[in-house]
């Protein structure tokens, strides 16, 4: 894809088509306990080890709201700068399966909690807008295991009553570079409030997408298939390119899409038919009479409001503005609260512009080969802040930092210290150089000959001389003038 | 037979607060009572060890402070009561034992009371007759050919004969008033949100509601100040402040406004029911309360309302029933789908069957809107129709049913003719008001025959008040000629 346009088009042997692409994302809420019951929410507990008499729905048990997901609920709301509904109503999705104790769901359908919002992406070639058309609580099923036993199936209730938030978004996205973007906008969102913790490999963030195509140009949208329960990014990308591609092939050759559920297959990176919309359940959706309708008082929203932290999108702007960044460092640095909090406390300390730079390439690399949040890095932000202003102020070089860096990394130990203790300070004082530069001369005397008579690519000779008559500490920036003007005599 | 267990709960309240009697001696009565009487099928399950043990250790340290103190009850089958068989009349939930207890029933038994055993019901508390029990049907003590009414007709047929001083039944669509009506005894439903609904198995969520059964109004007022009260629980509970409905009985009604609604003159009703009728307001209006005429216009809509909303719910409510996690399980099948199939064709009896049918097809999308919705604005117009009504006049008298006690087998093959058992009970179901239902005299038979009334949201005291003085000035008496002995 090109950088600065978008291109997103699938061309058939025939026409050139646009993907069309909304997402239905399941987000778990981030509380210790479930929507209607007191059971734990833990990942990864025994099986059937946080399940209470309501979330295996044993006779006259009753459902009772949880109010730290209602809250939650809320809060993500607001941070979609989507519109709360004072007035929402929790409603029975009725269906049969193993995992799903009471038959049916406790799900919104006509009235969720939140209705329309949106949230800004920011795409290589511009920022770009994406609806949400609402988001709405809901419990998560429990979990069919097939393959424990060649003849049972178990099942497993943790999981059964959890609140999750599904996030529909209005068929905007267009790419599955959108895809990607928003997904990751989401999350850091989310993350950013405590509502969601975002873990897809833990199952708390993933999506059933939508996809169809239609020709550039066209106006009307095509029929549209839906990929279930899609738990990656990667996959989602994957089953989007397969998905329209197969659209495509099927539409250039005059054939009719037919609206379906698919399911996408991880190993062949293929998606197939799961059932098709007259195989459609029908989920009986009424309002549950269990529970009254859910009646949000305005003072709480407004209250909720002012408790939210400051938002990824204020907080890119604040960093363009504060500290000089430019929009793509901003982005980086804002992508989760973890590294914008370390970056700020760095930032506060030391040169802002040298620190992010540093932030985005050495240390990220170093925790991305370690594979370790930067919650757990071995250098803390103000040992990283020291280290920024020792290259600042001309203590030590770039090159010196590097090694420096790699034994803070080792030792977690304080740069100063380091730099101290191993004698890594830059010589920066003119009179030792100079001093270090004429023996360095007088001992190849006939190398200057050679300089002098035009050979001047052994400059480079005498400065590796210096480099390693210091050990390295020789301050470049004054070793090269000092030279220049010793060889000019 | 001892003359103790045909008292009054009242009555034997004070004889024990006299230690006149022990806890267990009254046990004991019951139990041989209930011992000799299997012919009339009330009790499902019985636990007489556990009565025994809890009237011992009553009498060890009796606390006399307490509503119910050492009265041993039986329930319906339909509250969970922990460690005991809570069958809701069904083969799905033969062997069920729950290890939990239902609000109501822990409320009781907080109060003293003691559990005697499970009441029989229709299956699911889906009948007029207690004949869909898995368990068989439950006879009227009144007349050995006549069914007691239902779902609750365990509870009526039991405290009717004696086999507990009083009882708790739950109500739908009449399940408390109806049965009450066939036996002669007194029952009422409470508002709904008044008594809490957990633990109780359950048929119609918005409309189920826990009520007493006993054998006088004064017992009545005693029975539901210990099941009623605010529960975290049920989301539907109401938050109030407990009342002392049994201190604050009176009977002094005068100046009282008594509606009396014409649309309840139903074609073909019999002269009998209407002559009660015309007894009763003449009872009221001599006890000094004005009578007056009133139109709750929707009335007619109420049954068909109630036979769309009710299965709805039932039809979700029973899908957890579905053999993965307790109850029955068919052995037959090969996969999930054939053992939810075979699993609920076995373990649901017809009745069941029939309402899952009607509440999955007026649920089902293309019939949602003209049955379910539809059905949902009607239930506010009803609710309307009592609400206007209730700022002219203080509580409503209708007849309890329209007819006595029917002969067992009289309405199986005739479904529509048993639902119009509840014609004018459910009107009240769906408005989530409360009414009760006071025996009022005997038919020609010599069945007993009942009257309601019906009052405001939480004015439960204003009806008990109404019913008690009625009551005082009725005398009624049943009949009964112990023929099961």
């Amino acid at each position: 894809m090109s950088k600065d346009k978008f291109d997103y088009f699938i061309k058939g042997e025939k026409n050139k088509y646009e993907v069309i692409i909304g997402l239905e994302v399941h987000a778990q809420v981030s509380s210790n306990s479930k929507l209607f019951s007191g059971s734990a929410t833990k990942f990864g507990a025994e099986p059937n080890s946080q399940v209470s008499l309501i979330d295996s729905a044993f006779p006259g048990m009753l459902p009772v709201i949880n109010k730290e997901c209602i809250n939650q609920a809320i809060r993500t709301g607001l941070g979609l700068n989507a519109k709360i509904n004072n007035n929402s109503v929790f409603d029975r999705k009725n269906y049969f399966y193993a995992d799903l104790p009471q038959g049916y769901q406790i799900s919104q359908y006509k009235n969720p909690i939140v209705g329309e919002g949106k949230v800004l992406l920011d795409m290589p070639y511009g920022s770009k807008e994406i609806g949400i058309e609402r988001l709405h609580l809901e419990q998560d099923a429990g979990k069919s295991i097939h393959d424990m036993d060649p003849s049972s199936t178990y099942v497993d209730l943790n999981r059964s009553g959890i609140a999750l938030m599904e996030i529909v978004s209005k068929p905007d996205l267009r790419s599955p570079e959108e895809v990607n973007a928003y997904i990751k906008k989401l999350r850091t969102i989310m993350r950013y409030l405590g509502t969601c913790d975002g873990n897809m490999q833990e199952g708390s963030l993933r999506a059933d997408v939508n996809v169809s195509v239609r020709q550039v140009g066209d106006k009307n949208f095509g029929t549209r298939c839906e990929i279930k329960n899609v738990n990656s990014i990667k996959f989602m990308q994957l089953a989007i390119e397969y998905e329209a591609n197969r659209q495509v092939e099927l539409l250039d050759e005059g054939k009719k899409i037919e609206q379906e559920t698919r399911l996408f297959d991880t190993k062949k990176n293929e998606t197939r038919s799961m059932r098709s919309k007259e195989d459609a359940h029908d989920y009986r959706y009424f309002p549950d009479p269990d529970l009254l309708p859910l009646k949000i008082e305005q003072k709480l929203i407004d209250d909720l409001k002012k408790t939210l932290p400051e938002l990824p999108d204020n907080k890119k702007e604040r960093f363009m503005n504060d500290y000089g960044l430019n929009s793509y460092e901003a982005n980086v640095l804002v992508s989760e609260k973890e590294i914008s909090n370390y970056y700020e406390e760095v930032a506060k300390l030391s040169d802002k512009k040298l620190a992010a730079t540093w932030m985005m390439g050495d240390l990220f690399a170093m925790l991305n080969d370690k594979g370790l949040n930067i919650s757990k890095s071995p250098i803390s932000a103000k040992n990283f802040a020291e280290l920024i202003q020792s290259i600042k102020s001309g203590e030590i070089s770039g090159r010196i930092a590097k090694e420096v860096f790699e034994l803070m990394v080792e030792s977690g130990d304080n740069p100063k210290k380091i730099i101290e203790s191993k004698g890594m300070k830059q010589q920066s004082d003119p009179k030792e150089l100079e001093k270090i530069i004429n023996e360095i001369l007088t001992k190849n005397k006939d190398k200057v000959d050679q300089y002098k008579s035009g050979k001047e690519k052994l400059f480079g000779f005498f400065v590796g001389q210096v480099m390693k008559q210091s050990s390295g500490k020789a301050n470049p920036q004054l070793t090269n003038e000092i030279l220049k003007k010793l060889l000019k005599g | 037979m001892s003359e103790i267990i045909k008292k009054n709960l009242s009555e034997i309240i004070d004889l024990i607060k006299k230690k006149e009697i022990k806890s267990e001696e009254l046990a004991n009565l019951y139990i041989d009572k209930v011992n000799k009487s299997k012919k009339l099928n009330s009790y499902i399950t019985t636990c007489f060890e556990h009565t025994i043990q809890q009237s011992k250790e009553f009498d060890k340290k009796p606390n006399l402070n307490s509503l119910l103190p050492g009265v041993p009850l039986a329930v319906k089958d339909l509250f969970c009561t922990n460690g005991f068989k809570t069958t809701a009349g069904s083969k799905m939930l033969e062997n069920f034992i729950p290890q939990y207890e239902s609000t109501v029933t822990e409320n009781l038994w907080k109060e003293g009371a003691i559990l005697l055993g499970k009441l029989n019901c229709d299956e699911y508390a889906m009948g007029s007759s207690n004949e869909t029990s898995y368990f068989g049907n439950v006879i009227n003590p009144i007349a050995k050919d006549t069914v007691p009414g239902g779902s609750s007709g365990g509870s009526a047929s039991a405290l009717a004969a004696d086999l507990t001083p009083a009882t708790i039944g739950t109500d739908t669509g009449g399940s408390i008033r109806q049965p009450a009506s066939f036996t002669g005894t007194v029952g009422l439903k409470p508002t709904y949100g008044l008594c809490s609904r957990w633990g109780i198995v359950a048929f119609a969520s918005s409309l189920d509601q826990a009520g007493p059964m006993t054998k006088s109004v004064k017992d009545c007022s005693i029975m539901l100040e210990a099941m009623a009260g605010f529960d975290n629980k049920d989301s539907t509970s109401i938050e109030k402040k407990k009342e002392n409905y049994s201190k604050n009985l009176k009977t002094n009604i005068k100046g009282l406004k008594i509606g009396i609604p014409k649309e309840y003159r139903v074609e073909n009703m019999p002269k009998e029911i209407d002559e009660l009728w015309n007894k009763g307001k003449s009872i009221l209006k001599d006890l000094g309360a004005d009578i007056i005429d009133i139109s709750l216009p929707h009335t007619k809509y109420a049954l068909p309302t109630y036979y769309i909303v009710a299965p709805a719910e039932a039809s979700s409510n029973l899908a957890r029933y579905d053999g993965v996690k307790y109850g029955y399980r068919s052995s037959k099948g090969n996969d999930l789908i054939e053992m939810y199939e075979n699993t609920r064709s076995e373990g649901f009896g017809d009745e069941v069957k029939r309402r899952i049918l009607i509440g999955t097809y007026v649920l089902s999308s293309g019939y949602y809107d003209a049955y379910y919705l539809k059905a949902q604005k009607v239930r506010q117009l009803i609710k309307k129709d009592f609400d206007e009504n209730f700022g002219k006049v203080d509580a409503i008298l209708t007849p309890s049913t329209p007819s006595s006690a029917f002969k067992i087998g009289e309405k199986t093959n005739d479904p529509i003719s048993m639902y119009l058992n509840d014609i004018f009970t459910v009107p009240v179901n769906l408005a989530g008001l409360p009414a009760i239902s006071v025996p009022a005299g005997l038919d020609k038979k010599g069945y007993p025959l009942g009257l309601q009334l019906i009052g405001k949201t939480l004015d439960e005291q204003n009806i008990l008040n109404v019913a008690y003085a009625f009551e005082k000035n009725c005398n009624f008496k049943n009949e009964l000629k112990n023929w099961w002995l």
